[in-house]
C-alpha cells in the first residue's frame, strides 16, 4: 500500500527529487498546487509543492530539501519504496495569464515550485527573465530546465562560485533601476528572500507574487495552523493560498510562526539521527 | 402517558459510572469512564419500566428500540441487545460514550419525572463494549454486506459519501444495508472525521472507533482515504464515474477565531489544530510520533462547549500546571454537557466565567505571555434566548497565561461547497438541505450533519445521515430503477 517512489535523484547535497505514483493527483495538478504527505504511521503531515506531473505515467514530481526529521527520513527512501499517505492536489492554482514581462526569482529549493509556474507563464506568451540563486554552485538546481523556460537566466550565488556573487535581490534591483520594469515579479524561496524581494519591488511598484510555506496539518482549511496575515486579514494558506500578493504579506509574522516548534524539531531530528 | 404506578418496584438512583480517579487520570490519556460491569448493567436495566409508549424512543434521533434492548440486557441476552441497537445505530460504542443522552432519550425517560432516568447511554455502551470484547481481533467473519448485496439480486448501484464523520458513516452503513455499493471519500489519512481528530482518547479510545468503522466496512462500504472531493475528484467526476447520488457530510471544519489582537502569536491554537495534533497525530507521544504540540504552564481555553472541555483536559494531560476555561457568560449558559464540566472540574480545570478576552499579549519573541480580559455581566436575553453578556466598564485585567486555545466554535467547511455550481448555501456557508431528506438544490446531491446544521452533536449528524440514506433510496427507486439501472 501507499504511494510508490518511481524515480529518485539527488539534485544537490540534501536536495532530492522524487517521482511518485499518484495518477489521480497527476491528472488534476495545476501549477502552484501542493500535496501533503505522511511517510508512515507515526509520521507528521508536511506540505510539499508539486513540481511537475506526467499524466500518462500517472506520476507527480516533488523536489525537497532535507531540513528536519521528516524530510531527512523522506530523503532516505529509495526507488520502489512507498510513502504511506499522499493527499492532493491542494491549494489554489497559480493565476496564469499573459502579463507581459515577468521576472521569476527562485531561491534555493524554491526554484522547484517556480519551474512549473514559469513554464505555464511562458506558454501563455510571457517574456521571462529568471533569477536563480543559491548559497553556492553545488546548491544550484534546475539550471537547465529554467534556462529552457526563460528568455534570460541570471544566476547568483552567495559565495560567487557560479554566476554573480551575492543575493537574488542584486540583479533584481539592477534590472528595476535600469528601467526594465516588468509587469510582474514571481518570487519563491526562503521567507527572508521573498521579504527582501518584496521590499524592493514595492518601492518600484511592481506587483509580486510569492508562495508561502507555513506549517500545515490537514491542508483543507480545517485546523487554521497555517494562518497568515495578508493585508491585515487572516487567511488560511492551505485553501486561500499558497500564493499571495507579496506586498500584503506580513513576513515577520510568518517567519516567527514557522519557528514555533524549532525546539521540538531539533529533538525529533536528533532522535532520528541517533537511530 | 405512562405513569409511575405503585406496582413498580422503583429503584430511584442509577448505577454510578466507574471512573479513573482524577488525580491519576490527568497523567494519562486512558479512558476516564470505565464502563458498567455486567452486574451494574443488569441492575440498571432492571430500573427500566418498559413503558408502552416509550418516550425515550422519540427522544432518540436514530429511533433505537430502547426498551427492547434494555429488556434483552435484563434477560442477559447481550447479543440480542446489541442486535436491536444495531438495527438503527451503526456506531453504538461511539454513541454510548459521546451522545448527550441527558438532553435526548434520558431527558424524556418516564422515571426522570420523579427520579433519576435510566442510564440508557451507559447501557448502550455496555452492550457495544460487550460485543467488542467478544471479538477482540475486530474480525468480521462473514461480511454481512456482501451477503446483502448478493441477496438483493439487483444491479449494483454506486453511491458516493463525502466525509467519514458520523453523518457519512451512518448514511453509508444504512445504504450498504439496503444493497447499495457505497464508497466513502475522506481527505485525512484515517476515517472518522471529528470522531478521529476531535474527540480525545480519554473520552473515546481510537480502537473503539476503529472497530465501529471496520464493522461498517464489513457491510461492504469502501473507504477511500487521502481523497479530497473538490480537488482529487470533482463532484462531476463522481457522477461521471457512475455514482448515482452523492451524500455530503463534510462537517463543521472551519475554526472560528475571535478576531482580537494577538491571535497569530505563537502559542495560540484553534481547538481544531490543538486537538488534531493530539488526537489524529498523537502529539502526546512525541517524540515517538513526529508531530509536536507545545504546551505552556498556564493554558487558557476560550469557550465552554464540549470541545473547550476536551481542550482544557488535554492540556492538563500534556503537563500544563494550570488549565483555565475562559467564558463570557455564566455557568448556567455553558453549552458543554454537565458530565464533561464535572469531569473537567474534578480534574482541576479552573473556570473563569463572565470573562471576555480582548487582547492576547506577546513577548519579544512573539510568544503569548498574557491575555487582557474584561469582566462581563448578564443583561437581557439575546436571540439565542440566553442572557446577553455585557462588558463591565473599566473592569479590564491581565491574566498571566502562556498558551491559548480558541474553542469558540466551528463553521461549515467551505472548500467543497463553493465548488458545486447551483448549490444553495445559507448565511454561514452551510448547505441548505431539506431537514427530512437531506435533499439540496442540486439533483442527486444530498447533505447532512454539521455542514447543514452548523456545529451540533454526533447523534444529530447520525440522524441526518440516516434520513438521507432513506431519501437516497427513494430517489434511486423513483429515478433510476427499472430504466437505467443496468450499469
Amino acid at each position: 500500500m501507499g504511494y510508490i517512489i518511481l524515480n529518485k535523484e539527488e539534485l544537490a547535497p540534501g536536495i532530492k527529487l522524487f517521482d511518485i505514483d499518484a495518477p489521480q493527483i497527476a491528472k488534476k495538478f495545476q501549477p502552484g498546487q501542493f500535496i501533503i504527505l505522511r511517510i508512515s504511521q507515526k509520521g507528521e503531515r508536511i506540505p510539499l509543492t508539486i513540481v511537475d506531473a506526467e499524466e500518462k505515467r500517472g506520476s507527480i514530481r516533488i523536489i525537497f530539501q532535507e531540513v528536519g526529521k521528516t524530510t531527512t527520513e523522506l530523503g532516505a527512501l529509495e526507488r520502489g519504496q512507498s510513502i504511506m499517505d499522499v493527499l492532493g492536489p491542494l491549494g489554489k492554482p497559480s493565476e496564469i495569464h499573459k502579463y507581459g514581462n515577468i521576472i521569476g526569482i527562485g531561491g534555493g529549493v524554491g526554484a522547484a515550485p517556480l519551474l512549473p509556474i514559469l513554464r505555464a507563464l511562458k506558454k501563455m506568451g510571457n517574456r521571462i527573465i529568471t533569477i536563480l540563486g543559491a548559497r553556492s554552485e553545488k546548491y544550484i538546481i534546475l539550471q537547465k530546465e529554467l534556462r529552457a523556460t526563460s528568455d534570460e537566466l541570471i544566476i547568483t550565488t552567495d559565495d560567487g562560485t557560479l554566476g554573480e556573487k551575492g543575493f537574488v535581490t542584486f540583479p533584481l534591483k539592477r534590472l528595476l533601476e535600469n528601467g526594465k520594469k516588468p509587469d510582474l515579479v514571481w518570487a519563491i524561496g526562503p521567507l527572508i528572500m521573498m521579504k527582501n524581494v518584496c521590499v524592493i519591488t514595492k518601492s518600484f511598484e511592481v506587483k509580486t507574487i510569492v508562495s508561502l510555506n507555513p506549517i500545515m496539518l490537514d491542508g483543507t482549511g480545517m485546523c487554521g495552523c497555517c494562518r497568515v496575515t495578508i493585508g491585515g486579514h487572516t487567511k488560511f494558506c492551505c485553501v486561500d493560498g499558497p500564493e499571495f500578493d507579496g506586498h500584503l504579506v506580513d513576513f515577520d509574522e510568518i517567519i516567527l510562526r514557522n519557528n514555533r516548534f524549532l525546539e521540538q524539531e531539533k529533538i525529533s531530528l536528533e532522535k532520528y539521527r541517533n537511530g | 402517558m405512562d405513569k409511575i404506578s405503585s406496582s413498580h418496584n422503583i429503584i430511584e438512583k442509577r448505577q454510578q459510572m466507574p471512573r479513573q480517579e482524577p488525580g491519576k487520570r490527568i497523567h494519562n490519556f486512558n479512558e476516564v469512564a470505565l464502563g458498567y460491569t455486567e452486574e451494574q448493567a443488569l441492575k440498571e436495566s432492571s430500573r427500566c419500566l418498559q413503558c408502552k409508549k416509550a418516550p425515550c424512543k422519540t427522544g432518540c434521533p436514530v429511533e433505537i428500540d430502547i426498551p427492547g434492548f434494555i429488556k434483552a440486557i435484563k434477560e442477559r441476552d447481550f447479543g440480542r441487545a446489541i442486535e436491536i441497537i444495531k438495527e438503527k445505530n451503526n456506531l453504538p460504542a461511539v454513541c454510548g460514550r459521546v451522545c448527550p443522552q441527558e438532553s435526548q432519550c434520558e431527558k424524556v425517560c418516564t422515571l426522570a419525572r420523579k427520579y433519576e432516568p435510566v442510564a440508557i447511554g451507559r447501557l448502550e455502551r455496555f452492550v457495544a463494549d460487550w460485543q467488542i470484547n467478544q471479538n477482540k481481533e475486530g474480525v468480521f467473519k462473514s461480511p454481512a454486506g456482501n451477503r446483502i448485496l448478493q441477496k438483493a439480486g439487483k444491479p449494483l448501484i454506486k453511491i458516493a459519501v463525502v466525509g467519514s464523520g458520523p453523518a457519512g458513516l451512518t448514511c453509508a452503513a444504512d445504504l450498504a444495508k439496503m444493497g447499495y455499493r457505497v464508497t466513502i471519500f475522506e481527505s485525512l489519512h484515517a476515517a472518522g472525521g471529528v470522531l478521529r481528530y476531535g474527540i480525545p482518547e480519554f473520552r473515546m479510545p481510537k480502537y473503539i472507533l476503529d472497530y465501529e468503522i471496520n464493522y461498517i466496512k464489513s457491510l461492504g462500504v469502501d473507504v477511500q482515504l487521502n481523497t479530497l472531493i473538490g480537488e482529487t475528484f470533482s463532484i462531476e467526476d463522481l457522477f461521471k464515474e457512475g455514482y448515482r447520488a452523492i451524500f455530503i457530510g463534510t462537517g463543521a471544519g472551519l475554526p472560528y477565531f475571535m478576531g482580537i489582537k494577538g491571535e497569530s502569536l505563537n502559542g495560540v491554537y484553534s481547538a481544531n489544530e490543538f486537538l488534531t495534533r493530539v488526537n489524529l497525530l498523537k502529539a502526546y507521544e512525541f517524540p515517538e510520533s513526529d508531530t509536536p504540540v507545545k504546551i505552556g504552564k498556564k493554558v487558557a481555553v476560550i469557550g465552554a462547549g464540549n470541545v473547550s472541555m476536551d481542550c482544557a483536559r488535554v492540556a492538563l494531560r500534556l503537563g500544563a500546571e494550570e488549565s483555565h476555561i475562559v467564558y463570557r457568560r455564566s455557568e448556567q449558559e455553558m453549552p458543554a454537557r454537565f458530565e464533561e464540566i464535572e469531569n473537567a472540574k474534578e480534574e482541576g480545570v479552573k473556570f473563569n466565567l463572565l470573562t471576555l478576552p480582548v487582547e492576547i499579549l506577546g513577548d519579544e519573541k512573539n510568544w503569548v505571555r498574557a491575555m487582557k480580559c474584561i469582566r462581563m455581566e448578564l443583561g437581557e436575553p439575546d436571540e439565542s434566548g440566553r442572557r446577553k453578556p455585557i462588558p463591565v466598564k473599566g473592569s479590564e485585567f491581565i491574566m498571566e497565561i502562556d498558551t491559548v486555545v480558541v474553542a469558540i466554535g466551528q463553521g461549515p467547511n467551505p472548500l467543497l461547497v463553493r465548488k458545486i455550481p447551483g448549490l444553495k448555501t445559507g448565511s454561514h456557508g452551510n448547505i441548505i438541505a431539506n431537514p427530512l431528506t437531506g435533499e439540496t438544490s442540486v439533483e442527486g446531491i444530498f447533505a447532512g450533519g454539521d455542514i447543514v446544521s452548523g456545529a451540533a452533536t454526533v447523534i444529530e449528524a447520525m440522524g441526518a445521515g440516516k434520513r438521507s440514506a432513506r431519501a437516497i433510496d427513494e430517489y434511486i427507486k423513483t429515478k433510476w430503477e427499472g430504466k437505467n439501472a443496468k450499469n
